[in-house]
């Protein structure tokens, strides 16, 4: 241990002593999240680097259905909500008329490769210039914890109670690799919020993915794959673990496709 | 010395096509289906990102469409998808979404008949998918009944007008006759796009990105406090009754000495005008009561002309269902009946005359 001398909470709080302070692109709204739950993680990520790049005034952020609906109760930016899965398709109609914004989407697993698979396919297909974030939690969290595309293999949910049989119930879907090999993407990875290291490494992905849509190349798209300790019913610390254990096998972190 | 006319042959479809270009659309997002597909045809020859910086855009889908216009109607843009009815049935879920948000925005229904794939051919069988709120939730869309192709370019420009006036979705409910046959059109000059300045000066809701004198701009139609999302849908219908009070409007040809009238709207109305004239040619009085906007309905014309006629024929490519309307203005006054083809079969005039002889003449005399 480093001989620190300990301070008092007031001499914390203290203007000189504060090392960090959230951006003032989070509002002072309390997150909806459950307590451990990766989603605020990301918001606060994706909100530091549009701070950081000054960029608040050109953003205009879409959220669709899932448990990250009220993403707009915390995002201090101008933000549409949509309808669920068509959250790409809202973003194209933005970006083609507001062609100078920077139009990004928020969406869950369930959003995103199942009720929205064709929208997502299809603006990734078409390049547009907008920058998906999609976090995969492998479950349908907002609804109450049923089987996603994404789940794993024999992995429990309310709709799969027996685990997910791939027999009947198909195979979790790679939905990133699938549109990473389309030529309309530009910028593809995989991430995950769950250690201070991950953190940082998800923020300079984020950040490539903000600044990539300058340049008019096509969509980039960051998976951050989370946990969702309510639906996997885990404690938070047991969600992280069993998310390394489990999910990481099958999402592999790290890019997947990159400028070249 | 006032200019000479531009005066063209077109298409109903394309008509629309070029009255949307020409009321400063900024955005049209579709999906070919017959029989409207002339509409993104004729905007892509048209080369508009040229002509005036409108973007035209084929998406994936009906579904992928109608959100798209959301995208672009929550920016404060003027923006517009097209289709028939099968394509218009899927994207109920993103009208009843604009309806929440209020969004304003054009769409055009060139119906073909149904249920299921039914038939490329014209039908009215969409009235009450229009007029009702097709989607879930309480909520209407204004809807304008073009009966010419010079309707069909008009009606562009006066459904913008309108759903920006109120921040409404604008249906204008045709048909495959109207949006196939050629007439010719009377063109007005290009009204400009807006700026992006003028847009947030216009419209303070829009997303147009937070800038610091101003709150973030939030579009969404959710609300989970009950008497919040109560306030909000007791908002929606305030708007719907000031619609009701301002908006309708009508043409009545030959209802004054009118003994028997036709209500019927877009081609039911023009072959009821010649049903009309044929009618009068024998002796018979007859006048034509057209809605124009089919909600907000007229109402009220209908109460007064009920008092006066001995009979109402309403008369739609559908099984009936514009008559419960007509019913509700008449409130009893006088008899109704309804004459209908389905599966796209446009009545003949003769046809239409001879129907309201058998129904409202001949049984007077035997009576
Ligand atoms: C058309 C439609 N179908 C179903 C729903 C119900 N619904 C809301 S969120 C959701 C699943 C969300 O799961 P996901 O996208 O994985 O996000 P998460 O909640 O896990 O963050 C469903 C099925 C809906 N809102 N709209
Ligand atoms: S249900 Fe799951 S995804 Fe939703 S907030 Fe809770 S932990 Fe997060």
């Amino acid at each position: 241990m480093l001989d620190t001398p300990t301070l008092t909470k007031e001499e914390i709080c203290k203007p000189e002593n504060l090392v960090y302070s959230r951006t003032h692109l989070m509002t002072d709204a309390p997150l909806s999240y459950c307590p451990g739950c990766g989603h605020g993680t990301i918001h606060r990520l994706i909100m530091e680097v549009i701070d950081e790049l000054n960029m608040q005034a050109d953003t205009i952020g879409v959220a669709p259905v899932g448990c990250s609906v009220l993403a707009y109760e915390f995002l201090n930016i101008d933000m549409q909500q949509a309808a669920h899965g068509r959250a790409p398709a809202v973003a194209t109609g933005i970006k083609r008329l507001m062609p100078n914004k920077f139009v990004f989407t928020y969406q869950g697993d369930g959003d995103l490769a199942a009720i929205g698979t064709s929208e997502t396919i299809h603006a990734c297909n078409r390049g547009e210039n907008i920058t998906i974030f999609f976090v995969n939690n492998g479950i349908y969290g907002m609804t109450g914890g049923q089987m996603a595309p994404t789940t794993l293999p024999k992995m429990k949910t309310a709709t799969s109670p027996f685990g997910r049989d791939v027999e009947t119930m198909g195979y979790p879907l790679k939905i990133t690799e699938l549109i990473a090999m389309l030529p309309g993407t530009y910028f593809v990875t995989r991430q995950s919020v769950h250690t201070a290291a991950n953190v940082r490494k998800a923020k300079k992905a984020i950040q490539k993915a903000i600044e990539y849509q300058k340049l008019n190349k096509g969509v980039s798209f960051v998976e951050i794959v989370s946990n969702c300790n309510s639906g996997w019913k885990m404690t938070p610390v047991e969600s992280n673990k069993w998310m390394e254990e489990n999910m990481f096998p099958y999402y592999p972190l790290g890019d997947i496709k990159v400028p070249q | 010395m006032s200019k000479t006319k531009d005066i063209r042959l077109m298409k109903g479809n394309e008509a629309f096509a070029e009255g949307i270009i020409r009321a400063g659309c900024d955005g049209y997002f579709g999906y070919p289906i017959t029989p409207q597909s002339e509409v993104l045809e004729y905007l892509s020859v048209q080369k508009t990102k040229e002509r005036t910086g409108m973007i035209v855009l084929q998406a994936e889908s009906e579904i992928a469409s109608i959100h798209m216009v959301y995208g672009g109607a929550a920016c404060g843009k003027r923006v517009v998808t097209s289709s028939s009815s099968p394509g218009i049935s899927l994207m109920q879920e993103g009208i009843s979404f604009m309806a929440g948000t209020e969004l304003p925005c054009l769409l055009m229904n060139v119906v073909r008949g149904g249920p299921g794939l039914g038939t490329i051919q014209p039908s009215q069988s969409d009235y009450f998918q229009a007029v009702k709120g097709g989607g879930h939730g309480d909520y209407k869309m204004i809807v304008l009944a073009p009966a010419s192709v010079q309707e069909m370019y008009d009606f562009a420009k006066l459904g913008f007008d309108l759903a920006f006036k109120y921040r409404i979705q604008v249906m204008i409910l045709s048909d495959g006759a109207i949006g196939q046959m050629m007439e010719k059109v009377e063109l007005d000059e290009q009204i400009p796009r807006l700026t992006d300045a003028e847009i947030i000066k216009k419209y303070p809701w829009a997303t147009t990105g937070k800038t610091a004198d101003r709150e973030r701009n939030i579009i969404t139609s959710l609300d989970l406090n009950p008497v919040k999302q109560e306030i909000m849908n007791r908002k929606f219908q305030e708007k719907f009754k000031r619609v009701e009070e301002n908006e309708v409007r009508f043409e009545s040809i030959h209802c004054d000495d009118a003994e028997y009238l036709f209500v019927a709207y877009g081609s039911s109305a023009r072959v009821c005008e010649k049903a009309m004239q044929l009618g009068r040619d024998k002796g018979i009085k007859i006048g034509l009561l057209r809605p124009i906007t089919l909600f907000p309905f007229p109402y009220e014309e209908v109460a007064r002309l009920a008092k006066q006629v001995e009979g109402i024929l309403t008369v739609e490519m559908s099984a009936g269902q514009m008559i419960e309307d007509v019913r509700l203005g008449a409130n009893g006054a006088v008899h109704i009946e309804h004459y209908g083809r389905l599966g796209g079969i446009i009545p003949a005039p003769s046809e239409v005359l001879n129907v309201l002889e058998e129904n409202f003449i001949k049984s007077k005399v035997y009576a």
